[in-house]
């Protein structure tokens, strides 16, 4: 099959339109999840949906998409809820609101399920691909239903954009300016829910966590700014879904799902690694230059000391005097700032045995490190 | 007896339930009380990569190396948890979120790769089926035990002995890391082997109940019993009988139905975290709301007996302390003002001569240790 044949296949446009959609939703709302440390509330709120698609089977009597995921939204919603309620009431802290709250919804998911199962209903069969997401069997019908859900959940982030922005950085400031706060939390987190809602088909209830979590958690690596991060968190969230729907489609047997999840986690390694300003590399490398700058810097400020100690600024000190006082030898030290035209060799005769003077220039330099000109020290 | 009470299935799924509740909610306990119960749901997921790994090496779906493999997964999962938030670039949460679902992935790829018509698949790794525990049985004394049963109380017996061996350090390195590790106690050790135990049960477990109902087990019955009681033993108590009443009324639920048995007995730990927040003794909504009301009425009573102690010698007296100046001056409603009165009419803070409201010695001192607080204090000394 050609490449172009390929991507005209019906199925497969199908699917990579639902894996870019559920990608760039997802990646936008996560960004607002992990800013605001709720980052499991994906979790909670994506296994929360099942007994709702359960429900919604029960009261369509097939499996009729906008009511399914309407189901959904509501039971994540409930589940939300619950976890609000169990954690402002009692003394139950949020972790263990959100483990109850996800529990608790999928095992009354499960039991919905198994009852569908049971009371027969030849329906029922298109259920079970929402645990783990079943790409291929994405109708051309679905993604109208996916890409308006989408539609609704960014139009609620740009509609909001400020509101949002000030509740998750500083709510008690949003609260002080008169803003509603627990208006625009319920907001956001019924965003979530739809964005949830949109990944239920794709990658399914239980990787439907990382989506919301990993295109966020790459893109702030890359960026300080609110708006950078939410686009870059769509463009990572779309750039895993495509991945993973295309790798599915040509190696066979391969979850749809769990390809994008792995695709999203290489993207957040990466930006781990190399982002700019945060990534690791970065820090490792100028750790190393610093730890191999270290020595040269104690021996040019001890030069220095012992300068001003003795008022002469061309102060000659003995090697092995230094070395002594370092504990370790210092002539690595010396040749790489004679190397930077900071020291110099010196004779201090009738010793032979080597001496070293700063430069004027090494001056400045043992100033500039120490923070502090030459009168302070005088004072 | 013996023989039959192994031989029915009814009896074999309820005891695998109640065992995987009890051992789940013995090292729930710590978890719940740390904040760190949703580890629980990290280390369910990222086992399926434990066991494909140890499938791929050793051939084997079930047994001891399935729980060591299992466990250093789970050890695994959250050594990478913290690795990842150390790095000060993830917030521990969103560490979390993305370690297990990327652990669950290459799990379920490899599955998908290797182990196609083997019996392990992602559904029966996430689901369970307690129903059918009482089909494969190992004979135990001459007797044919389900091997359910044998793991689950070798495990419920593992978490109990490291439970008992380690209270003091577990209590303490829970309630206060810090002394702990002054105090030489190695409290991140004592929590990785909790987090190895827990991951282990997990593995167990999972034939049985499923990964994500585990969860429930693992969070619902401490939660439930940390609305009940404030003391760990107890806590520890309440959590089992729990996960055992949640065990039982599930199984008769579940076949009365004819659902997910699993699934049943997890909400009935639902159920149980219900009472409990309705009913707890102290922290059930019904009991703050009483001790809300209590204090309210208290209040009221103490504010009835300032004010007659204010204007006890003026010469607005007769004006001021009488029944129908509460309604103008202390703004009650009259039904209000009447429960007021007869409440310290009844406590003995007020007595009523005619139509004056007089306070009584202790009314007095009711009002003295509002106004003039130091003078009580000098009483007492």
């Amino acid at each position: 099959m050609t490449m172009l044949a390929f991507l005209s296949d019906f199925t497969i446009q199908n699917v990579m339109a639902g894996a870019a959609l559920l990608g760039i939703v997802s990646g936008v709302l996560g960004s607002f999840a992990v800013l605001r440390k709720q980052s499991l509330l994906g979790d909670t709120l994506s296994h929360a949906a099942l007994p709702g698609i359960c429900i919604g089977f029960l009261i369509a009597g097939v499996r009729d998409l906008p009511v399914l995921l309407a189901g959904a939204l509501v039971t994540g919603a409930v589940a939300a809820l619950l976890m609000v309620a169990l954690t402002r009431t009692t003394r139950l802290k949020t972790d263990a609101g959100l483990g109850i709250a996800l529990s608790l919804s999928f095992a009354v998911g499960i039991v919905l399920l198994t009852h569908i199962q049971a009371t027969g209903g030849a329906g029922h069969g298109g259920l079970e691909s929402f645990l783990f997401g079943q790409a291929a069997a994405i109708l051309r019908s679905d993604i109208y239903v996916m890409a308006a859900i989408g539609a609704v959940a960014l139009a609620l982030v740009m509609a909001f954009w400020k509101e949002f922005k000030l509740v998750s950085f500083d709510p008690d400031y949003a609260r002080t300016l008169g803003l509603p706060v627990l208006a625009l939390d319920v907001t956001i987190t019924v965003t979530i829910a739809l964005a949830v809602v949109i990944g239920l088909q794709m990658v399914g209830v239980v990787l439907m966590a990382a989506m919301v979590v990993a295109p966020a958690a790459a893109a702030r690596q890359w960026s300080n700014r609110l708006g950078t991060m939410v686009a870059l968190a769509a463009l990572f969230g779309m750039a895993s879904g495509l991945f993973g729907a295309l790798v599915s489609a040509t190696a066979r047997g391969l979850s749809t799902g769990p390809l994008i999840v792995l695709a999203a986690s290489a993207i957040v390694l990466v930006s781990l690694a190399i982002a700019p300003g945060r990534g690791m590399v970065w820090e490792w490398l100028q750790r190393l230059k610093d730890r191999r700058a270290l020595p040269s810097r104690r021996v040019l400020s001890t030069l220095y000391r012992l300068a001003a100690e003795h008022g002469n600024p061309a102060y000659p000190a003995e090697q092995t005097m230094l070395d002594a006082y370092h504990g370790t030898s210092t002539a690595r030290g010396l040749e790489r700032l004679k190397a930077r035209g900071l020291v110099a060799r010196a004779a201090h005769a009738p010793e032979f045995t080597p001496h070293w003077v700063l430069t004027p220039s090494g001056i400045t330099e043992a100033e500039a490190l120490l923070g502090h000109p030459n009168e302070d020290e005088n004072q | 007896m013996i023989a039959a009470f192994f031989a029915d299935p009814g009896a074999m799924i309820v005891l695998t339930g109640a065992l995987v509740g009890i051992a789940a909610s013995l090292v729930g306990t710590f978890l719940v009380l740390r904040g760190t119960s949703l580890l629980s749901d990290a280390i369910s997921h990222s086992i399926v990569f434990g066991i494909i790994i140890v499938w791929l090496l050793t051939r084997q779906t079930a047994g001891p190396v399935q729980i060591a493999g299992a466990a250093l997964t789970g050890v695994l999962t959250v050594f990478l948890t913290e690795t990842l938030s150390a790095t000060g670039r993830v917030k521990s949460d969103a560490a979390i979120g993305l370690v297990f679902p990327a652990l669950f992935s290459i799990g379920v790829l490899l599955i998908n790769i290797y182990a196609r018509d083997v019996h392990i698949d992602e559904h029966t790794v996430l689901l369970g089926e307690i129903g059918f525990v009482w089909l494969d049985t190992t004979e135990l004394f001459g007797l044919h035990v389900p091997e359910a049963v044998i793991w689950m109380s070798v495990l419920t017996l593992a978490n109990l002995l490291y439970i008992s061996l380690f209270y003091k350090e577990l209590k303490l390195a829970t309630f206060d890391p810090a002394l702990a590790k002054a105090l030489g106690f190695a409290p991140v050790a004592v929590f990785y082997g909790l987090l190895a135990l827990t991951s282990g049960t997990a593995v167990a477990a999972f034939d049985a109940v499923g990964a994500i109902l585990f969860i429930a087990f693992v969070i619902v019955p401490p939660s439930a019993a940390y609305l009940l009681t404030d003391r760990l033993s107890l806590m520890l108590v309440y959590g089992a009988l729990i996960a055992i009443a949640s065990s039982l009324t599930g199984y008769w639920l579940a076949v009365w139905l004819n659902v997910s048995i699993a699934g049943m007995m997890a909400v009935m730990t639902g159920v149980a975290l219900l009472l409990a927040f309705l009913f707890g003794p102290r922290y059930g909504l019904i009991a703050q709301s009483r001790r809300r009301h209590a204090q309210t009425a208290a209040n009221a009573c103490r504010a009835l007996a300032v004010h007659l102690y204010n204007h006890e010698d003026s010469p607005s007296r007769s004006e001021e302390n009488v029944a129908e100046a509460l309604r103008e001056h202390l703004h009650w409603s009259e039904p209000r003002a009447r429960d007021v009165l007869l409440r310290a009419l009844d406590q003995g803070l007020v007595i009523r001569t005619g139509n004056l409201l007089e306070l009584t010695e202790k009314g007095r001192a009711t009002a003295r240790e509002i106004l003039e607080p130091w003078s009580h204090l000098g009483d007492q000394a």
